[in-house]
């Protein structure tokens, strides 16, 4: 019997009832969620490949033209909870600009756009499970869920992985930034180990001489274990 | 061993990442029986949520070049999604079960923090009544959250309520 994959370990993953951040008080469901047995549905996925979502793996640079702001390279690897790589699959990347605006009609910050950044990126990890994108720094941005509320610099991440139970939506934070300690959203996240995961890392070896800071961000992906979840 | 990273909300500007043509699955000229499927997306106040990422996956027919069995939708100022796919078969389940024909699906959202995972089954299938995993909901009112209903020819419809009164039924594997 192949091996299913494993819950979650307890407290690194938030709470959809997470009170200090408003939106989650009516969008969150109440009644307990329905344990299922892992089927084909859950243990399956496409392989996304790039020729049908073509890469994307510089987002600092449209048209032929720099956007605004600090360039910086993040590369990482993607594993899953038994440390092997996850090959070939796609990660999506995107964020504000360097002014923490988004080019997003819903955005209404009173921030430059910059007309040569999208924010939009798209990359496949190789067969060690590496990824790496250039980018710019995105900047910090207000939002109304309390008074003076400020998300930290963030780049929002979307990863695949080999079964629709290993797709993971989350967010890279920058190391140092006073609004972490301040964010809810990062908060939400019980065990502070796992909120830790969350930011990345300056290194010098991915930072380039004359050009660009590097950045290191590996991300975790459910795996298969011999203690699969009762149904 | 590593522990899987935390999930994050996908927030309210995803669409950067949006690509409507996402929402046809059969776009790389896939044969079969062709069907949409609309949803409509409220929350616990009623509201309709329009913000919402909502992503559908299917593991039959099986995915190949022509049928990447994936596909992602926004939802509208109506709280709308549409998806054109084409119609699932049965699946196998847990021991000798056979899964009756559905899709999964997949909301995220702004004040989303994790993803809500449901599954659309369709009216009227026979095999709706074996199902391993709708015969895992006791409360028929719950069930039937799960089951689309036509709404004209190989066009199928689901509500989908977040929160309260006729709440979805939302799993975890
Ligand atoms: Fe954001």
């Amino acid at each position: 019997m192949t091996e299913m994959f494993r819950p979650p370990a307890p407290n690194t993953q938030p709470n959809n009832n997470t009170p200090s951040y408003g939106s989650t008080q009516q969008r969150h469901p109440q009644q307990t969620l329905l344990r299922i047995p892992q089927t084909v549905t859950e243990t399956s996925f496409p392989q996304f490949s790039p020729s049908q979502y073509p890469a994307i793996i510089d987002m600092a640079r449209s048209g032929g033209h720099e956007a605004q702001g600090e360039r910086i390279i993040v590369r990482g690897r993607v594993l899953d909870e038994n440390g092997a790589p996850v090959r070939r699959t796609m990660l999506e990347l995107w964020q504000a600009n360097a002014a923490g605006r988004y080019n997003h009609p819903g955005d209404q910050h009173d921030a430059p756009l910059d007309p040569r950044f999208k924010g939009e990126g798209r990359v496949f990890t190789d067969d060690d499970g590496w990824y790496m994108v250039t980018t710019i720094k995105p900047g910090a941005y207000p939002w109304r869920n309390h008074y003076n509320a400020w998300r930290p610099n963030h780049i929002h991440f979307s990863l695949f992985g080999p079964a629709f139970a290993t797709r993971l939506i989350t967010q890279m934070y920058f190391p140092g930034d006073p609004l972490l300690a301040l964010d809810p959203i990062f908060h939400a996240v019980p065990d502070a180990a796992a909120r830790e995961r969350l930011i990345a890392a300056f290194d010098i070896e991915i930072t380039r001489p004359e050009q660009a800071l590097g950045y290191r961000f590996d991300i975790v992906l459910r795996g298969r274990g011999a203690t699969p979840m009762e149904a | 061993m590593p522990i899987a990273t935390a999930s994050q909300t996908i927030g309210p500007y995803w669409h950067l990442i949006e690509h409507p043509e996402w929402a046809d699955l059969t776009r790389f000229g896939a044969v079969g029986e062709r069907m949409t499927l609309t949803g409509r997306i409220t929350d616990g106040a009623g509201a309709l949520v329009t913000d919402a990422c909502v992503e559908l996956w299917q593991a039959s027919p099986a995915c190949d070049a022509t049928f990447p069995g994936y596909g992602r939708a926004a939802t509208d100022a109506a709280g709308m999604f549409r998806f054109t796919t084409i119609r699932p078969g049965p699946l196998p389940g847990p021991g000798n079960a056979q899964q009756a024909p559905h899709v999964a699906l997949n909301l995220l959202a702004r004040g989303i923090l994790g993803r809500l995972v449901t599954r659309v089954y369709f009216a009227g299938e026979p095999l709706n009544d074996s199902d391993p995993i709708l015969n895992l909901i006791d409360d028929p009112a719950r069930r039937a959250t799960l089951i689309a209903h036509a709404t004209g020819p190989g066009a199928w419809h689901s509500e989908i309520r977040l929160q309260g009164a006729g709440e979805t039924v939302f799993m975890e594997f």
